[in-house]
């Protein structure tokens, strides 16, 4: 499995909100290049509140506490002097209701680059062509680029999110269940998209549904309640689950 | 939606049905009958006034009408000193509350710690209910003798009102547009967050222009408040009814504006002379201009901004 050095890498990580509640305890695991790693289990697992310490969005909330390291290409980013607006550049979010930002589709997508110091309208032009293009959105959007991301309907509002966390040309997109407002057939364009990403991006979701999990996962963590239950290959962990939480949870005897 | 009414009417038996019907049908004349009245009783507000301000555009020349001196003893009646005088007043007020209000509700709103921002915008709220002739005598007893020592010729001037009315419309601009901002929704922020913006960038590309309507309707409700008051302005402006020239300070001489000019002259004038008309057409005057100023604000807000406020809802 050690093919590559991790692109993430989570040691004994906790987190507590203001309010005193554990939201993660001694969290150890690894997200390799170039693989979708989906990060599954109840409500309230933790799963988003993880998500989010990846690029610093946690930082975000008020009164919260945190032991542990969180490595993005071996440095860990809550060591001092780290640029927070470039690493969530370099890992970049995309949520579960779809975000877009005031201003036409055109607007949308060029103002992560544009935030980064890209000015060459030709070198815009083109990250939004290529982006638009990998999240199946190009199609449908190409001759109405200057019209207002407003008007999309939710599937594609959710590409277009998609599409402007990919203008930036991150290493690491973090997907937090980005499928939830979706109808069936914009979801299987989302995920039939991440098999295409996967080739030039390390992926980390958070899915929709155990079902989504085994679609789209090469690696998989189970979460319960704040505790890293399983953590591994997404294809045995599915069929020969190790933890019996874990196999009570994918064989839907609770959650 | 008329079909939908139909099919629900359709569902009772027939006795329950006309009843239903008579309830329907009552409460919505009386909904009917409330909203025709305001606009009755607006319409009967302008030709009121016109009734009694026509005869001054009828008498009077309108070069002389709008012309430089205001004198009514000599039957002088020209509004330009007025309209110059609310227009330079209003115009400070807005120049001086217009930045302080919306940076002080983008403080509040977006840095400022929760707990800060509860104790602050109550207290903010408050001051918006100080009756305006105790600003009035705020700026009577402190504003006009600093200004004064400040080395106008006297304290009484524009510029003292301007700072009145923009106190006076200030706790109305941050309350309202604090609360277009507070409805931006936390989705945006983070969106833009997540591509890398800092704080100050989402607030500029993101939040400002996704809570646009809310702010120019609070911008115009400061404006508004501004344009029409009468009190205070008139304690503390001089009520000189000058032109004020570039070459005499300008911002710093005594004013009279149109609201003033009513309300000190109403009281001494016999009723259906030029003068009493002249004042009326004045009133005229302030409601062509406030309707005009309303009619900016729909625009400015506009079409595009419903649209905004919609897809903000998903």
């Amino acid at each position: 499995m050690a093919m590559s050095d991790p692109v993430i890498s989570v040691r004994n990580l906790y987190f507590t909100y203001a309010d005193e509640t554990e939201a993660l305890h001694n969290i150890n695991l690894d997200v390799l290049p170039n693989q979708v790693f989906v990060l599954f289990g109840p409500s309230r697992a933790g799963k988003s509140t993880l998500l989010r310490l990846f690029n610093r969005l946690s930082d975000l909330t008020d009164g919260t506490q945190r032991q542990g390291t969180v490595a993005i290409d071996g440095r860990d980013v809550f060591e001092a002097g780290v640029d927070v607006s470039a690493l969530r550049r370099r890992v970049s979010m995309v949520f579960a209701i779809p975000t877009p930002l005031p201003g036409s589709i055109y607007d949308n997508l060029v103002y992560g680059p544009r935030l980064a110091g890209v000015r060459d309208k030709v070198e815009l032009e083109r990250r939004v062509e290529r982006s638009l293009r990998q999240a199946a959105l190009w199609d449908e959007v190409k001759d109405r680029l200057d019209a207002s991301a407003f008007a999309l309907s939710g599937g594609q509002k959710q590409r277009l999110c998609i599409a402007r966390s990919l203008a930036l040309e991150p290493e690491v997109i973090l997907l937090d269940n980005p499928t939830s407002g979706l109808d069936p057939i914009s979801t299987a364009t989302v995920e039939e998209s991440l098999f295409e990403l996967k080739d030039r991006y390390t992926i980390v979701m958070v899915p929709h549904s155990v079902q989504q999990a085994a679609r789209v996962a090469d690696q998989a963590a189970f979460l319960l309640d704040g505790e890293l239950v399983e953590v591994g290959d997404a294809e045995r962990m599915f069929v020969h689950p190790q933890d019996k939480r874990t196999e009570d949870y994918i064989t839907g005897r609770f959650g | 939606m008329a079909v939908a009414k139909e099919r629900v009417g359709a569902s009772p038996p027939p006795e329950q049905q006309s009843q239903v019907k008579w309830g329907e049908r009552i409460i919505e004349t009386v909904i009917k009958m409330g909203g025709i009245s305001s606009i009755v009783i607006i319409a009967l507000i302008f030709l009121f006034l016109l009734r009694e301000g026509l005869p001054a555009f009828l008498d009077i020349p309108l070069r002389q009408l709008f012309g430089p001196t205001w004198y009514p003893i000599e039957e002088m009646f020209g509004m330009l000193p007025l309209l110059a005088g609310s227009l330079i007043v209003t115009v400070g007020a807005v120049a001086i509350a217009l930045p302080l209000g919306l940076t002080t509700a983008i403080y509040l709103g977006e840095i400022a710690p929760p707990s800060l921002r509860e104790i602050l915008k109550p207290i903010i709220e408050v001051l918006a209910g100080i009756p305006s002739i105790v600003l009035g005598f705020l700026g009577w007893i402190a504003l006009a003798p600093l200004i004064q020592n400040l080395g106008a010729p006297t304290g009484l001037t524009a510029f003292t009102g301007s700072l009145i009315l923009a106190y006076m419309s200030l706790p109305t601009i941050i309350s309202i547009a604090e609360d277009a901002l507070y409805a931006v929704p936390k989705e945006y922020r983070d969106g833009a967050l997540a591509i890398g913006a800092t704080q100050w960038q989402a607030i500029w590309r993101v939040v400002l222009p996704a809570a646009r309507p809310g702010l120019v309707i609070a911008v115009m409700l400061g404006i508004g408040r501004a344009i029409g008051e009468t009190m205070a302005v008139m304690m503390v402006t001089g009520n000189a009814a000058n032109i004020p020239s570039f070459q005499t300070g300008f911002f710093f001489v005594p004013v009279r504006t149109m609201t003033a000019t009513i309300a000190a002259e109403m009281g001494e004038v016999a009723q259906g002379s030029l003068h009493y008309s002249t004042l009326f057409a004045i009133g005229i005057v302030l409601f062509v201009i406030s309707f005009a100023i309303n009619s900016l604000a729909g625009r400015l807000v506009g079409v595009d901004g419903v649209r905004r406020s919609r897809g903000g809802m998903l």
